[in-house]
């Protein structure tokens, strides 16, 4: 592994007229990793995309591929493919002429691009196909050759702008598996964009998260899900119970909190320094919290209290309980344990139930 | 009793179509037909022969103008096409909203002044005390006035002018239906801007440069006022041959026969192109 990151962005902005989509956007992607960007739509992240791929230019900043400087790079001569939305396959062409045609453009010899071709659709699964009309594919076959055509060319990054969100949901659990497999047989570094939070999580090395044109925090899968640093990635990512709360007290790194309806609640401060009376988010995972009918289990947990099941939402393995607070009348999602042993839950019942401080992410409020 | 009432249907819904067909175009084309095989032996003394039709390839004038019109038009349609596609290219793709609203209307105003109209703005033009001419005195560049109707370039610029919609407008239609992202793969993956446009623009657009072509190649053909206007009594078209059998001649048997020639050998050319551009009429037109 070289030390210089296949793709870097220092400090890159790109502005429409009086609209800032990406403000000063730095990081950078070591070769052979899957970087995912995660945004919600409007964020700015396909703009990203596209000024690396060399289709817009930025405002400022730079961008360097294996070192390289590509701000003067039309897009036919910088070393990254992309795989697009709607895949855009030629449908003029078959699909050995579809995978052909970057190495048609470079000028390689006849002979030597069918090798090319049939090879790389062989990795693809796709060996024999290469006279057959594009229009004769199934959706998944489509994104196979669509990544076969890119990688044909051997492009030092491959970016992907949400190539599952037209397939549907089977299909797509899928691909995320055959995407990541297909991405470590070729080694090369991935950049994929998704508002899709799953797909992000399931597939990257990296996940830079990303919003109104900023990255909020970048890390991998697991720190971006344990240890949010924005109220932004907290809720984002993964699912959880937002509620708004002012401190009360703050000492040794615990934040004790109230609630605007008088409940009591107490969290970790990870050095954010929170002082008494700032006004903060409450962000808790449903999986977070501990349910129980008999209130001495949970004591000596932090956060306990007392709710009548509202709704139960049966979904298999991702089974949720909502929940009332009978202290401030808050809703609660909780995660059922897979156990059964809350499975005879109806509406109406009471249930007791408690979470721990370390569970408890505490964010001072943004704005109004 | 569904059934029937719903077949009732299709046949009204069908019958003005069928009446327009065959009251105003297939009658005609039989009396005319009929007309074309009557030779004149006396006076009102008629024969069924196909004497008219062997007039026109013993007489070389006759076929000679007829290759010369199909030429021209050939011509005109390739000039056509060849302006009329970075217009189509440029309303399709590198307009939108309001622009691409304005400059399409823009090709159709000139369709709102009558043909004979728009002819004469060009001789007004070109004529020897025309503007340009006179244009020309006054800058100095040439000494007396320049006579620059009456040829054949006059008659290729009316054709082009004439016909410039009827190509501009399926082109549009077409190039607006190739998506952008095809255009981006397309540089994306090392193309240059003459490869994506003969391998990804243009086999897109085929089935518009196609209908375009046929409908140009057979408006010029037809064209009856722009070459007598603009290329004067020489002009030497096919259909002012047919015109003058008719009304000059009152030779309508031998007009009649022109008609179908130029029918006939038209097709044979669309044919002809269709076959060298290796497309199909119907995948034309389901676009």
């Amino acid at each position: 592994m070289s030390s210089t990151p296949d793709l870097e962005c220092r400090a890159i902005s790109k502005s429409f007229k009086e609209f800032k989509a990406v403000r000063d956007v730095s990081f950078s992607v070591p070769q052979g990793t899957f970087f995912s960007i995660l945004g919600p739509s409007g964020c700015g992240k396909t703009t990203l995309l596209r000024m690396i791929a060399g289709f817009q230019e930025p405002t400022s900043g730079d961008l360097l591929i294996k070192g390289r400087s590509m701000l003067d790079v039309a897009p036919n001569r910088r070393p990254v493919s992309m795989v697009f939305q709607h895949l855009a396959l030629f449908p003029m062409m078959s699909i050995g002429a579809n995978v052909g045609f970057g190495l048609r453009q470079r000028g390689v010899n006849k002979a030597d691009i069918k090798k090319q071709v049939e090879a790389v659709l062989e990795r693809v699964g796709l060996g024999g196909t290469s006279d057959r009309a594009v229009s004769s594919l199934s959706g998944g076959q489509k994104q196979r050759v669509a990544i076969a055509r890119c990688m044909v060319l051997e492009p030092d990054v491959l970016l992907l702008d949400e190539p599952l969100g037209a397939l549907d949901l089977k299909l797509r659990e899928h691909m995320k598996i055959e995407l990541k497999q297909l991405q470590s047989e070729f080694n090369t570094t991935f950049v994929y964009i998704t508002h899709d939070q799953s797909e992000a999580l399931v597939m990257s090395d990296q996940i830079a998260v990303m919003n109104h044109g900023v990255f909020e925090q970048v890390g991998t899968a697991k720190e971006l899900y344990y240890e949010p640093k924005t109220a932004f990635v907290a809720g984002f990512v993964g699912e959880a119970n937002r509620f708004h709360a002012t401190v009360d007290s703050a000492k040794n790194g615990i934040v004790n909190l109230k609630t605007p309806e008088g409940k009591t609640l107490s969290g970790l401060d990870l050095g954010r320094g929170l002082t008494n009376g700032s006004k903060v988010d409450v962000f808790v995972r449903p999986e977070a919290v501990r349910l129980s009918r008999n209130a001495k289990d949970i004591t000596k947990m932090g956060n306990t209290g007392k709710g009548t099941v509202e709704n139960v939402l049966f979904n298999g393995a991702n089974s949720q309980l909502i929940l009332r607070d009978a202290t401030n009348g808050a809703p609660l999602n909780v995660a059922l344990p897979q156990t059964g042993e809350f499975r005879d839950l109806v509406v109406g019942d009471n249930v007791h139930f408690g979470w721990e401080p370390e569970q408890t992410r505490c964010f001072e409020h943004q704005g109004a | 009793m569904k059934s029937d009432k719903s077949k009732l249907t299709f046949w009204l819904l069908l019958s003005p179509l069928i009446l327009w067909l065959a009251t105003l175009i297939i009658l005609p084309h039989i009396g005319m037909f009929f007309v074309s095989l009557r030779e004149k032996v006396g006076v009102r003394e008629y024969e069924t022969s196909f004497a008219n039709y062997a007039v026109f390839f013993n007489e070389p004038l006759y076929w000679n103008t007829f290759a010369r019109t199909a030429y021209m038009s050939i011509a005109a349609t390739l000039l056509t096409l060849l302006i009329g596609f970075p217009i189509a290219y440029y309303i399709a793709k590198l307009t939108r909203g309001r622009t691409k609203t304005t400059l399409f209307l823009m090709c159709l105003i000139p369709f709102w002044v009558s043909e004979l109209v728009r002819t004469f703005g060009w001789m007004i033009l070109l004529r020897e005390t025309g503007v340009i001419s006179q244009v020309l005195q006054y800058a100095g560049l040439v000494n007396g006035p320049v006579e620059m109707l009456y040829n054949d370039a006059a008659i290729m610029t009316g054709l082009v002018y004439t016909s410039m919609l009827f190509m501009v407008v399926p082109l549009v239609t077409t190039l607006d239906s190739l998506d952008d992202s095809l255009i981006e793969a397309g540089y994306d993956l090392g193309g240059t801007s003459f490869s994506i446009l003969r391998e990804i623009v243009i086999p897109h657009a085929m089935p518009g440069i196609v209908s375009g072509c046929i409908v140009v190649f057979m408006l010029s053909l037809g064209n009856y006022l722009t070459p007598i206007l603009l290329g004067g009594k020489d002009s030497l078209w096919f259909t002012g041959l047919i015109y003058s059998q008719f009304i000059t001649r009152f030779n309508w048997e031998l007009g009649s026969a022109f008609g179908f020639l130029l029918l006939g050998l038209s097709s044979l050319i669309v044919f002809l192109g269709l076959k060298l551009s290796g497309q199909s009429l119907s995948k034309t037109m389901a676009r």
